[in-house]
């Protein structure tokens, strides 16, 4: 604590690439190839201007750019911390392996409208970047919402009926929730006379108590759905109708993680875990992710659908980062950052695989698997990896997260989320598992003359699996993920 | 020197012009178009030096003819009048230049009566925002009104019935209004604004009072169409030629909304209550009604322009809702709002008339393929009704910004939950709006095929300037919106609360 943010044009410029290509991307329309290129370096670029400034953040620094005045007194602010930086440099490097995998398939699939997905694409990694960096909530709101409106085209996508059905539910969803969280901004900005993030928390402890829930309802609305806290989930089954890598980027990485992103940013910086404790909101709303976290889980055993059934793991694994942060002890919010990360690469390599079994057999249903692991060895490979991940195994990274978090609940002194946590491992063996023995040991002849995906495709896949194999030896590796976990936390609870 | 004369000259010019455009167009008709364009962006420019003179120097007030008030004209351009006179002239300038095709190709009419009455009406219009007491806001009411009655029933046909009924409740709003004023001047003997704010306060409340302020309001509210006084405006707005539409939609109700501010803060002081009647809350719960019934109503519309005017209708609401807020977030809120609201409904009033032009008309059916035949006015539409729903940095989010921050300030929680709510209705209207013009597939198996695009149609670019200019504008005015408030709109609302 006590270090004065740096003014520097760093944190802006990691916003321009994505922004500059969609610009790019939409005047390049007739040209799929430059279409495409643009999308690489656009994404390249902004892993790369994302990561130079992720060791500052490490080391406690805060950087910052002070751009335009929002409204009087609330300037357009992008401020790189620890948290920030987690989100960002997850979000932006898995960017570059989606692109890939997007040119793959939907050269493969040759879909229509190729130009209005990779714009919108660009925009919501630009918008998923701002969420990051936002240094105050006003800014976090803006970007929030394009973020919502920059999906909306690419869950409509197909423009069937039901992908037009579909992109009215999650419209329905989130902009009630743009709605809620709007209404949170103004009222905290009325009450605490600032809506900039400050470690520990910005409202008054004195306000009146009524008030103080009012705002922590519109603020759990505001952010919940995205994060799909049940029962403000449904809309994220739904929109699996969009393309495999919209699912796998967006649905399991940059919307959702922006939802708990938000929720950890609004505890711990908003509200601050002090005063959340002292309402006694952070043991409802500890519950509330608790009763996700299993509800999901058994709703994911009743799916067929694969991508759906990934959607209802993703909404139960989301609950568990909701979990960690509502119970504000240094190793539940250190594991709750943490498996922001960890989670969203394992997910979206289950979902990339999902996308390749689909390219290569048109197949999206969990029973028409059998055997496919014998014709798909690499791809089933990397699934079963990052499924184990998920479950809590080692050696991909979902393990570490899930270990902070039961040792978070330990700490608090609540062993019964702890044994929530590990009911829900058992659950998402349950799915997951008979998944992978049917597809390794059932008869090959079932999946008939299938072969494996092109290697745009498999390349993502098994750079992803790596990585989430990589996070869990030594997560500090690549990008120094567990001290940014670790400082955030540190910076939460150390604030006096 | 005759930048003095500013105040009159916002009038003037447009009025000449006005009166100029038939000569000229028995002339030379080819000179009309450009004549009428070159007048409108004239008075922009000097709108445009009427707000900088402003800003530096503080309010304007122009005796007309050199006659001090109470025997002479006096004019006041004031932060308040400059703005709005910006907003207009600048709004009205792009529906000039947009005008052009539609005249040309006939369909509003023969090119010299339109112009010369969208210049009148711009005349009128300028008047109105510059008039300094009453009897004068009357009188450039009406002949805008008269100048409009005109231009909606150049459509012919069923526009006669709309024009008609519009000339019935218009003329209702008028005597109502005119009647306020009257008894007005029955108890303080002056119609001068200035006047009658400093002794309105020395008679205190009294029922000619009530009658008055009653009156004024009612007339007000109808002609800014503020539900339950709407009645006149979407058959108006549907069914006249698309360029009148494009013309009158952004700016009419506007201007009444301002004449409303204007009688409330500058001559009445903004009371609170009067006889017990809470005046400003009623006016703040009609603008709730508006939002939530013109958008429920604007939801169930199948055609564009009638949609749109629906929205206008919701739209207005958050007008009169931050104005009967009465505080100054909520104020610039509204202003803000009468520059934003202008900005997206003539962009989209315009995009509508693209529409009904190249795509064969304006129901929501005909927009099939419209991103594919007219990817730019499709852009356009999008970003408008970005705006609409309230999303940043489109301009209409920061207008309920400060709305919200006013009601909060308030406490009218409820009414809080309406501005943003209402967001949520023109999010319903909009994307059905975007679901027809982008959504619709070519056919079951059109894959591939489509990235060609196949058959374009954009409007000609005398309305496609104005169309891109708009949604430009939008976004800039998002952008920047701090400036403008903290610039000029907290000293315009400063000023109606003193």
């Amino acid at each position: 604590m006590g270090t004065e943010p740096i003014e520097a044009w760093g944190p802006a410029l990691a916003l321009l690439p994505s922004l500059v290509a969609a610009g790019l991307i939409r005047l390049s329309s007739r040209r799929p190839a430059l279409r495409e290129a643009w999308s690489l370096i656009a994404s390249a670029a902004q892993a790369a201007a994302v990561f130079s400034l992720v060791p500052a953040a490490a080391g406690g620094a805060v950087v910052q750019t002070t751009l335009i005045e929002l409204a009087p007194g609330i300037p357009l602010l992008l401020r790189v911390d620890a948290l920030g930086s987690v989100f960002a440099a997850l979000a932006s490097g898995l960017w570059v392996l989606t692109t890939v995998y997007s040119i793959g398939y939907v050269r493969s699939l040759q879909e229509h409208a190729q130009t209005r997905y990779f714009f919108c694409f660009a925009l919501c990694l630009f918008a998923a970047v701002g969420v990051a960096f936002a240094g105050n909530l006003l800014t976090f709101f803006l970007f929030y919402e394009i973020l919502t409106v920059s999906t909306y085209p690419l869950v409509v996508h197909k423009q069937t009926g039901a992908a037009v059905r579909a992109g009215r539910m999650y419209l329905a969803y989130t902009l009630t929730a743009g709605v809620a969280l709007l209404t949170a901004v103004a009222l905290t900005q009325a009450l605490a006379g600032t809506t900039e993030f400050r470690p520990g928390g910005i409202l008054p402890g004195t306000l009146p108590i009524g008030t103080l829930w009012a705002l922590l309802g519109l603020f759990v609305l505001g952010v919940g759905v995205k994060a799909a806290v049940m029962p403000l989930h449904s809309w994220l089954p739904v929109a699996m109708i969009a393309p495999t890598p919209v699912s796998a980027l967006l649905h399991a990485v940059a919307v959702v993680k922006a939802g708990v992103f938000g929720v950890v940013r609004v505890v711990g910086y908003v509200v601050g875990p002090d005063l959340l404790e002292g309402l006694g909101a952070s043991s409802l709303l500890a519950w509330l992710a608790a009763g996700t976290i299993l509800g999901a889980s058994l709703l994911a055993l009743t799916q067929d659908n694969l991508k759906r059934l990934l959607a209802f793991s993703t909404i139960s694994q989301l609950s568990y980062i909701v979990l960690g942060a509502a119970l504000g002890t240094p190793s539940g919010l250190a594991g709750a950052i943490q498996h922001i990360v960890n989670h969203g690469v394992t997910k979206i390599t289950l979902f990339f695989c999902a996308g390749a079994i689909y390219v290569a057999s048109g197949r999206e249903s969990v029973s028409q698997l059998a055997g496919i692991g014998r014709r798909m060895p690499v791809t089933m490979g990397a699934f079963a990896v990052a499924a184990l991940g998920i479950s809590g195994l080692p050696p991909a990274s979902g393990f570490l997260s899930k270990w902070y978090l039961i040792r978070g609940a330990l700490e608090a002194d609540q062993w019964p989320f702890a044994l929530v946590l590990l009911v829900s491992s058992l659950l998402n063996l349950a799915y997951f598992v008979p998944i992978i023995i049917s597809a390794f040991f059932g008869s090959p002849e079932e999946a008939g003359g299938v072969a494996e995906a092109p290697a745009t495709l498999l390349v993502p896949i098994v750079l992803t699996g790596a990585a989430s194999v990589l996070l869990g030896m030594a997560p500090d590796a690549p990008v120094a993920f567990l001290s940014l976990a670790s400082g955030a936390a540190a910076a939460i609870l150390g604030a006096p | 020197m005759l930048l003095d004369h500013l105040p009159a000259l916002l009038a003037v010019v447009p009025l000449v012009a006005a009166l100029a455009l038939p000569l000229a167009g028995a002339v030379r008709p080819r000179l009309v178009y450009p004549l009428a364009v070159g007048a409108g962006a004239v008075t922009a420019v000097l709108s445009l030096l009427t707000l900088e003179r402003v800003l530096t120097r503080g309010v304007m007030r122009y005796h007309v003819g050199g006659w001090p008030p109470p025997w002479g004209i006096e004019l006041v351009v004031d932060h308040l009048s400059a703005f709005v006179a910006l907003t207009v002239s600048g709004l009205v300038a792009l529906a000039l230049l947009y005008a052009g095709p539609a005249v040309r190709s006939g369909t509003a009419g023969s090119p010299s009566p339109f112009f010369a009455l969208a210049l009148l009406y711009l005349a009128s219009l300028m008047g109105i925002v510059v008039a300094g007491d009453l009897f004068n806001l009357f009188v450039f009411l009406e002949v805008a009104s008269i100048a409009s009655y005109a231009l909606v029933a150049s459509g012919g046909g069923r526009a006669l019935m709309a024009a008609f009924r519009y000339i019935l409740l218009g003329t209702v709003g008028a005597s109502f209004y005119l009647l306020g004023v009257g008894h007005l001047y029955l108890l303080t003997g002056t119609l001068n604004m200035a006047d009658l704010s400093q002794r309105l306060p020395e008679l205190g409340a009294s029922r000619v009072l009530l009658v008055a302020v009653g009156f004024l309001v009612i007339g007000l509210g109808i002609k800014m169409a503020l539900v339950p006084l709407h009645g006149w405006l979407p058959d108006a707005y549907t069914y006249a030629p698309p360029a009148v539409t494009a013309l009158i939609a952004p700016v009419t109700t506007k201007v009444a909304a301002y004449a409303l501010a204007r009688v409330l803060f500058s001559v009445l002081g903004a009371p609170a209550a009067l006889a017990g009647i809470p005046l400003m809350s009623v006016l703040a719960w009609a603008g709730g009604a508006a939002i939530l019934v013109g958008g429920v109503l604007a939801i169930r519309q199948n055609d564009l322009r009638r949609l749109l005017a629906y929205s206008s209708v919701s739209q207005v609401g958050y007008i009169a809702l931050g104005i009967g807020l009465a505080n100054r977030p909520a104020l610039a809120g509204a202003y803000l709002h009468i520059l934003n609201h202008a900005m997206m409904k003539g962009c989209l009033f315009f995009a509508a008339g693209a529409v009904a032009a190249r795509l064969g008309g304006s129901a929501l059916t005909d927009l099939r393929l419209m991103h594919r035949r007219m990817p730019v006015t499709t852009a356009c539409i999008v970003v408008a009704a970005l705006s609409m729903i309230g999303i940043p940095p489109a301009g209409g989010f920061f207008s309920k910004w400060y709305l919200l921050v006013g009601a909060l300030e308030a406490g009218h929680t409820l009414l809080a939950g309406v501005i943003v709510g209402g967001g949520l209705l023109a999010a319903a209207y909009m994307f059905k709006v975007l679901e027809h013009a982008c959504l619709a597939r070519p056919d079951a198996a059109g894959h591939a095929s489509d990235e060609s695009p196949g058959g374009r149609a954009e409007a000609p670019a005398a309305m496609l300037i104005p169309l891109v200019a708009l949604s430009v504008g939008i976004v800039a005015v998002g952008i920047w919106s701090a400036p403008i408030v903290s610039g000029v709109l907290w000293f315009a609302a400063a000023a109606g609360l003193e």
